[in-house]
């Protein structure tokens, strides 16, 4: 990738950041920690990877995302706000009562969400169905779900990823945000889902394991998906809470929203890295 | 009664899936390792191309169906009731009715009527847990006619459908020509002193307890509620109001299924007696069906006797 599109792949990102930031500190609720750590991935997907037309956003060769980590969703609104599915002053509506913009993807009401999901282990079964549903029907988009780290202690996970190689579907792309931090603890602490490439590769899926805030990364691993004959699993390494100097690398800040001070140093922080991009 | 036909409402889904194949090519079928017990054998026999197996794991298979759905296409998932309704509700709850997504979830082996498996396969909480769902279509054929004629409604339907099938070989009642439509109760027999309505391998039943009051002199209505949800609450209205006293018969639980549904609607629009015939809070048990038919009290003499009951509390 030449740097002229890293950069503005990064400043992109950074925005995203900061819508993310300004809808959770709106709802005065949410999930920040692991929407900033896999707001590369998805900023990647919807800006380089994807065939998509936010003008519309229903059009049947699109190829699909599902956020099986749902309660990202911070992150694929700002993601989708940012490359025109909707104004981003929507943003700060999110979780409020008359608004679109619900706690947990809902496909039936927000522009450019494929699929709804939020409980936890079932968003990657749905990509498997999308993506077996094009196999089928001789449709030739193709599909990418987020998993968490955390998820993959989900059952549900494995019975689609065995279920994924078995039917060949190499048109299936599922990411693995691996920023080792659970509600309850880190991953290792909890329940640990590790190894997390083995495992898939297990399961008969093709693997690489990137730095999920490495553009050139992002777009490397990819192009190793497009030229797979099973399905592939990318496990990226990144960092809860990216970007937000307080939030790195903390538990805390999974499922809480930052108070009007702490919002100020956010944006303070993001700002600094926007400042840094120019 | 040597002229009965007597056939599973399985039987006719996997006819009616076969039917389907055959006139549309917009559709899959999936199943969790039980197409020999489900029927969709049938299907998977003529269509092999376009069956998919998703091995023993049914929270899978139900995801997978509601992802096939939100690319537009058509699907049907089948297991048993317990695992598609029991073990896969939440999947069935988030992935599929939430988006409201065109899946019919075919779950058979329903009621005590599974037989020797016992009470672990012997589902008869489903209708209660899918009746909870907004937007959630329920349909319970009550022979193999019906599930072929329930099959393809389910199948054009605009959103999804929870259809409910048993593994007994019971009456045929309805002949080629019925139309069947969802959300429409139908009268079987006419009659002024007690309705009951009736679901499933329940109906034959309601026709038995017909005629067993008709010898006493007590003239019955007798209605099949196939579509449970959306109840045809103006069927229930007007037997309510014509006939003063319901009896209700299903094979599932009295707590959460078609009896309180009617109960529900009753006592805050029309309240008149209503009895509920079903399985009375417990748990099944292994046992020949027809046997454990008589145990639970699932008969026309046992509707008829209930009957008699809500006449009187009239």
């Amino acid at each position: 990738m030449d740097a002229l599109t890293k950069k503005e792949l990064q400043k992109i990102a950074n925005n995203v950041r900061i819508g993310i930031i300004e809808g959770v500190h709106s709802a005065k609720a949410g999930h920040p920690g692991g929407s900033l750590s896999c707001t590369d991935i998805l900023t990647y997907l919807y800006f380089k990877e994807m065939n998509i037309d936010p003008k519309d956003p229903k059009k049947a060769d699109r190829d699909r995302l599902v956020l099986s980590k749902g309660h990202a969703a911070p992150a694929l609104y700002s993601v989708l706000a940012n490359r025109g599915y909707f104004d981003v002053e929507e943003l700060k509506t999110l979780r409020k009562t008359d608004s679109r913009l619900q706690g947990h993807p809902d496909m039936k009401h927000i522009p450019g969400v494929d699929m709804s999901s939020g409980s936890l282990g079932q968003g990657i079964s749905a990509a498997v169905g999308m993506a077996l549903s094009a196999k089928h029907f001789g449709d030739d988009f193709r599909v990418f779900t987020i998993l968490g780290d955390g998820e993959c202690e989900e059952g549900q996970v494995w019975e689609a990823a065995m279920f994924a190689a078995n039917k060949g579907l190499n048109n299936l792309v599922a990411f693995v945000d691996f920023n080792n931090l659970q509600i309850d603890g880190s991953c290792d602490e909890v329940n640990s889902p590790t190894p997390i490439d083995k495992k898939f590769e297990a399961f008969n899926w093709n693997v690489t394991v990137i730095d999920g805030h490495d553009f050139d990364a992002i777009e490397g691993a990819l192009a190793l998906a497009r030229e797979s004959d099973k399905p592939f699993c990318i496990v990226a390494k990144t960092v809860k809470g990216k970007g937000v100097s307080y939030m790195e690398n903390k538990c805390g800040w999974h499922g809480k929203a930052p108070n009007d001070e702490e919002y100020e140093i956010a944006i303070a922080d993001l700002n600094k890295i926007a400042e840094s991009l120019k | 009664m040597a002229d009965v036909i007597k056939k599973a409402t399985r039987d006719g889904y996997g006819a009616g899936l076969l039917k389907l194949g055959e006139k549309y090519d917009d559709f899959v079928v999936l199943d969790a390792d039980l197409a020999e017990a489900t029927k969709t054998i049938v299907f998977k026999k003529k269509f092999p191309e376009r069956f998919y197996d998703c091995g023993i794991a049914e929270q899978n298979m139900v995801s997978i169906a509601a992802g096939i759905a939100a690319t537009g296409k058509k699907v049907f998932c089948s297991s048993f009731a317990m695992f598609a309704a029991g073990r896969a509700f939440e999947q069935v709850r988030n992935a599929v009715s939430y988006p409201h997504l065109n899946v019919v979830i075919a779950a058979t082996h329903a009621g005590i009527s599974v037989g020797e498996d016992g009470a672990t396969h012997q589902c008869c909480e489903d209708i209660a847990l899918m009746r909870t769902l907004p937007g959630m279509t329920i349909i319970n054929p009550a022979d193999a006619v019906e599930s072929e004629k329930a099959l393809e409604a389910a199948y054009n339907h605009d959103g999804p459908v929870y259809m409910r099938f048993g593994r007994l070989a019971v009456p045929i009642i309805f002949d080629e020509d019925y139309k069947f439509e969802i959300g429409k109760g139908v009268e079987l027999k006419e009659g002024n002193d007690v309705t009951i309505i009736a679901t499933g391998l329940m109906v034959n039943e309601a026709l038995v307890a017909y005629d067993i009051l008709k010898e006493q002199g007590i003239s019955a209505r007798v209605i099949n509620m196939a579509t449970i949800k959306p109840l045809d609450t103006e069927i229930v209205l007007k037997a309510a109001k014509e006939t003063g006293a319901i009896v209700s018969a299903e094979e599932h639980s009295v707590i959460g299924g078609m009896g309180s549904a009617i109960s529900e609607y009753l006592s805050e629009n029309y309240p008149v007696p209503v009895l509920k015939l079903g399985v009375n809070d417990r748990f099944g048990q292994s046992g020949p069906a027809n046997e454990l038919l008589d145990l639970y009290g699932m008969r026309g003499k046992d509707i008829a006797e209930l009957a008699i009951k809500a006449i009187a509390k009239k």
